[in-house]
């Protein structure tokens, strides 16, 4: 079973027949091949102040050949521009910078990290839910970000990185996940203010990347904003129901209110002068709004949501600006968004251990099912099952027939 | 060995309703074709999204390269012909 290629991920990455050119398939060896000429060039000039006096017919080969591979870096280089200039999608097999690449699978990884890492905090409150219906909605939601997981790191795996690998540089802490789920869960009303701000926040990032350049990202975001839509409702009906409550429930929403906002605000990232990846991911086309951009937003969307909860959001500065059209707010405390970014949240502990226990609790399972493909593979050989095995297939064969006949 | 990625890769399926053709879903680890079919129940079809569900080893299939993109598709490029559109009709005919 172990073959050394790495399987393909997706049908885009699948193999093609008769290429000799492997590279566009897989990120490694992509990278590889668009170093080549960087290479090239390389060992050619050393070798050229080496014996400048011995010019040999092979150097002048190498030289014919680094000419032609920059000429391809070129051309594919500026097909590549030209398909994100047109605002086509780039695909899995296509060829692509190597930064690009690499500045893909660093956020599509922590993207998924987070859908992982987020199962956490709400999960803290399944076995506490007040009603069985609510019950069934979080454990539904919490069901939705393990998928939301699955789904980013299929589209990391277009790109070649390894869902191994990229489990590995989350328990080591060598990728990072969004910040916001370094905060307790501290009350029910908790899990209201994550859906409804949390999601909300989520939701108005993700939107846009729904457009993002690359195929698999953008096509994993579609199905992902359409599931958390339910997350931000079903967050804004439980806050609702506590603020029309008794007064010690109303108490409560607002106090998850006031822990949430801030930190919800920080999910969009530091402000436009201060982050490092904005510019290049908007010329990709990766991103499509900066982070200040987004904030705004999501603060005017806020706004009446929360007159419409009977709850208030905790900026005394937070008020409507007639010239700009938008909502004028307070600064935001960095500090604290950078301290538990490096590591002091109040939870960053507790997820990264529970998550390395999760694992490696879960090993068991991993290997008794292979244990259980392995067996059961064996024996189909074994007892001839095969043949039952070419009957299901041409049964499935003459269904698509059918199918095809009938459509 | 517990690692995930020595589960092979499947291609997910779904056709989302009777009459339409199954569109490809995603794709999703799992160490047998049941596994994978039951995964791929759980991952793209918690809304009932589909009614019916294909998973194929990705190392299965085959595809077209990028590479060649223009000249693999490059004999349908110039035959205008087999559109319906290319051919002039006067005007007031009917049916046609």
């Amino acid at each position: 079973m172990a073959t050394a290629h790495r399987p393909v991920s997706t049908v885009d990455t699948a193999r093609a027949p008769g290429t000799a050119r492997t590279s566009d398939r897989e990120g490694t060896a992509g990278s590889m091949e668009t170093a080549a000429p960087r290479d090239t060039a390389a060992a050619r000039g050393t070798a050229a102040t080496a014996d400048t006096a011995d010019a040999t017919a092979a150097d002048r080969a190498a030289d014919a050949k680094a000419a032609d591979q920059a000429a391809d870096a070129a051309t594919l280089q500026a097909a590549f521009n030209a398909a994100v200039a047109a605002d086509e999608r780039i695909e899995p097999r296509d060829w692509m910078p190597d930064a690009y690449r690499s500045t893909l699978v660093r956020q599509i990884a922590q993207h998924a990290h987070s859908e992982i890492i987020g199962m956490q905090p709400e999960a803290n409150w399944i076995t506490r839910a007040p009603s069985l219906r609510r019950k069934a909605i979080l454990m539904a939601k919490v069901q939705d970000e393990a998928g939301h997981g699955l789904y980013l790191y299929s589209a990391a795996e277009t790109l070649g990185a390894s869902r191994d690998d990229l489990l590995d540089k989350l328990h080591s802490g060598r990728q990072k996940y969004s910040s916001i789920f370094n905060y307790p869960t501290l009350t029910w009303a908790d899990v209201g203010a994550i859906g409804w701000l949390v999601d909300g926040a989520a939701i108005t990032n993700q939107v846009p990347l729904c457009r993002c350049s690359y195929g698999p990202y953008a096509r994993a975001m579609v199905r992902v904003c359409k599931e958390e839509s339910f997350h931000q409702r079903q967050g804004y009906e439980l806050l609702l129901a506590l603020s029309r409550g008794t007064e010690a429930q109303h108490a409560m929403a607002q106090d998850a209110v006031d822990r949430w906002w801030w930190p919800s605000l920080m999910m969009f990232g530091p402000p436009d002068a201060e982050s490092s990846h904005s510019e290049q991911s908007m010329t990709w086309k990766i991103k499509r709004h900066s982070n200040d951009e987004l904030r705004q937003r999501f603060v005017d969307i806020c706004v009446p949501q929360a007159e419409s909860l009977g709850l208030t959001l905790p900026d005394p500065d937070l008020k409507w600006n007639e010239e700009r059209g938008q909502h004028d707010f307070g600064a935001i405390d960095w500090s604290e968004f950078w301290s538990v970014l490096k590591g002091n949240g109040p939870c960053n502990e507790q997820r990264m251990t529970q998550r390395r226990r999760a694992h490696e609790e879960g090993a068991w399972v991993r290997e008794a099912a292979a244990a259980h493909a392995a067996r059961h593979s064996e024996r189909e050989r074994a007892t001839g099952d095969s043949e039952r095995a070419i009957e299901n297939s041409e049964r499935a064969a003459e269904d698509s027939e059918r199918e095809e006949a009938t459509a | 060995m517990s690692s995930s990625t020595e589960w092979p890769l499947w291609e997910v399926f779904v056709r989302s309703r009777r009459g339409l053709s199954h569109t490809h879903a995603g794709s999703l680890h799992a160490p047998d074709a049941e596994m994978a079919l039951r995964n791929a129940r759980d991952l793209y079809t918690r809304r009932n999204e589909g009614v019916s569900i294909w998973v194929v080893p990705s190392a299965h299939i085959t595809a077209s390269s990028p590479d060649e993109k223009d000249s693999f598709f490059e004999p349908s490029a110039d035959k205008p012909y087999r559109h319906p559109t290319f051919y002039d009709i006067p005007e007031g005919v009917k049916h046609l």
